[in-house]
């Protein structure tokens, strides 16, 4: 980063930028530690005996997190594809499927995560009806997917609605169906403007796994908490913001990265 | 470029906030120190003069209190409270409500202690303190009667069972060090989520502590029993309130905890409050 900033701005530039560097966080660095009650803070919240001893059990818990996590964004670009295409039908015949895609995205956006997966993880399986799982993970999952699914057929909506209508008309006026268009013409734009937006929700959803300790999943997070309250020290909850920064920054960086590629190759396109 | 600058800089100015309100909330460097020892209890060191303030969770359970009112006296610990500060030569008690983990930080607290049924353990006492035990604590898990659960006799029988109880509690603790079930126990934020699980049919058994386990087999499931007290493992487990590290008013409280017990009104109100009515099997080792 600093040999763009010298790239761009010069040696001067560069100076100025190492040097602001280390000011404001040596301040910050001194402003924490110089605090009366620091030694106490550092025992409590980052002391190294209790990070080695509360990391191998939120290590294992943060497993769990990933394998959600990875099941989670398998099935939830599917399926808000799918909600964001059919609210994107027109005509008068597919209102009832523009319906039920309004529903699916006021209610599942509508109803917060906590109580989303409180309600199924709990809730569903209290009814013991036969047939339907009673696993309290798998009940998450789903509430995750619901949830997530519906903020994400959001963005591909606003993507599709982005494709200029001439679009629609000219491949209509080619002669593709409906379909077809959508598929051909319409899609392949709406999700390449969405790409950013898309990828901003991954890194959402890696940390709003962590949830699923709600209904008796022992994720990194609880495992954490278990820690705590039998140690009464905080250092475990860093432990697992450690393993969570481990994943998002790294997928933050990749984002960045892919946004400034794809607005490059425009930019070229446009030259 | 400018974004990401943009948002380096949101990120200082966030660690800044979070640690200037970490510190900010431990308070400055006034807080006594020592062991109590150097200062008496006439007139006792509370935090507002003249006054007891006490905490405790939100909301708070039978049979340790009542109606989720601490302030009735009603309910063994309210009335253990009120009993102590009787003693102390109070005449009323200040409640306020913490969580759990809001007693186990360092941080400077505006009550003089909290009583939640924190067990004594010497890991948790080196963060806090711990008053004397007002309550010795058992184990006892507690399941369906039809269920494979209610025939367990040792604790082996119970390792095939999938298990459950409140995250933070010596219960959960108990089944990961004790049981090691053959599936990790699974732990919920409290008893109550705990039993809805169990109505779930997601675990088979939950262990509490025996005097919250006739509460909940005899009002919250009534078709679930206490299929046995599980045996102890190691010392007496006891309840202890919580007092901020280095408390002046720790050895006060003790003193009147002695007082309580040697004339027996701690015993009177264990009785009143968490009277069994019944044996319940042991669970063999």
């Amino acid at each position: 980063m600093l040999k763009r900033i010298f790239d761009e701005e010069g040696a001067k530039g560069a100076l100025i930028a190492t040097v602001s560097t280390l000011v404001v966080f040596g301040l910050v660095a001194w402003a924490i530690t110089a605090s009366p009650n620091w030694d106490l803070v550092q025992r409590q919240f980052f002391s190294a005996e209790h990070f080695a001893g509360s990391w191998p059990r939120v290590l294992k818990g943060f497993w769990i997190n990933i394998q959600l996590f990875l099941i989670s964004m398998l099935i939830i670009p599917l399926v808000s594809l799918l909600i964001a295409v059919m609210r994107s039908l027109r005509g008068p015949g597919f209102f009832p499927i523009r319906l039920m895609s309004l529903i699916f995205v006021d209610l599942f956006r509508g109803i917060p995560l906590y109580l989303l997966i409180v309600l199924l993880g709990l809730g569903i399986p209290t009814l013991r009806l036969p047939g339907v799982p009673n696993s309290a993970r798998f009940w998450a999952v789903t509430a995750l997917v619901l949830s997530y699914s519906a903020y994400t057929a959001e963005i591909y909506r606003s993507g599709i609605d982005a494709v200029p209508e001439s679009q629609r008309a000219s491949a209509r006026a080619l002669g593709l169906t409906q379909w077809q268009s959508m598929r051909f013409a319409i899609l392949p734009q709406a999700v390449r403007n969405v790409v950013p937006a898309l990828m901003n929700t991954v890194v959402s959803l890696q940390k709003d796994v962590a949830l699923v300790g709600i209904v008796g999943v022992r994720d990194a997070l609880r495992e954490a908490d278990i820690y705590t309250d039998r140690f009464f020290n905080f250092t475990s909850y860093m432990a697992a913001t450690l393993l969570f920064l481990l994943i998002s920054v790294p997928l933050t960086r990749v984002v960045d990265w892919y946004v400034a590629r794809d607005r490059a190759q425009r930019a070229q396109v446009m030259a | 470029m400018e974004h990401l600058r943009g948002k380096r800089f949101k990120l200082v100015i966030l660690l800044f906030t979070v640690f200037a309100l970490v510190a900010s909330a431990c308070g400055d460097d006034t807080t006594e120190a020592g062991g109590g020892d150097d200062v008496g209890c006439d007139p006792l060191p509370t935090k507002v003069d003249g006054t007891l303030t006490v905490a405790t969770g939100e909301p708070v359970f039978p049979p340790w209190m009542m109606d989720d009112d601490p302030s009735n006296g009603e309910g063994f610990e309210s009335a253990v409270v009120y009993a102590l500060a009787d003693e102390l030569g109070f005449e009323s008690v200040e409640w306020v409500r913490t969580t759990f983990e809001q007693a186990i930080t360092a941080a400077e607290k505006d009550y003089d202690f909290n009583i939640q049924q924190y067990s004594i353990t010497t890991e948790r006492d080196e963060v806090v303190d711990f008053s004397d035990g007002y309550y010795q604590v058992e184990q006892a898990i507690v399941g369906a009667a039809d269920s494979p659960a209610a025939s367990a006799a040792t604790i082996a029988d119970l390792a095939a069972l999938r298990l459950g109880a409140a995250s933070g509690t010596t219960s959960l603790n108990y089944i990961d060090d004790v049981i090691q079930p053959e599936s990790d126990a699974a732990p919920y934020d409290d008893n109550a989520t705990a039993k809805a699980a169990f109505d779930a049919g997601q675990v088979d058994g939950i262990v509490f502590d025996l005097p919250t386990a006739f509460y909940i087999t005899a009002v919250e499931i009534p078709d679930a029993s206490i299929i046995g007290v599980l045996p102890r493992s190691g010392d007496p487990e006891e309840l202890g309130m919580v007092f901020e590290e280095g408390s002046p008013l720790v050895a006060c409280v003790n003193e009147a905890l002695a007082t309580l017990r040697d004339n027996g009104t701690l015993e009177d109100i264990e009785e009143t409050w968490l009277n069994d009515g019944g044996s319940i099997p042991t669970i063999g080792e």
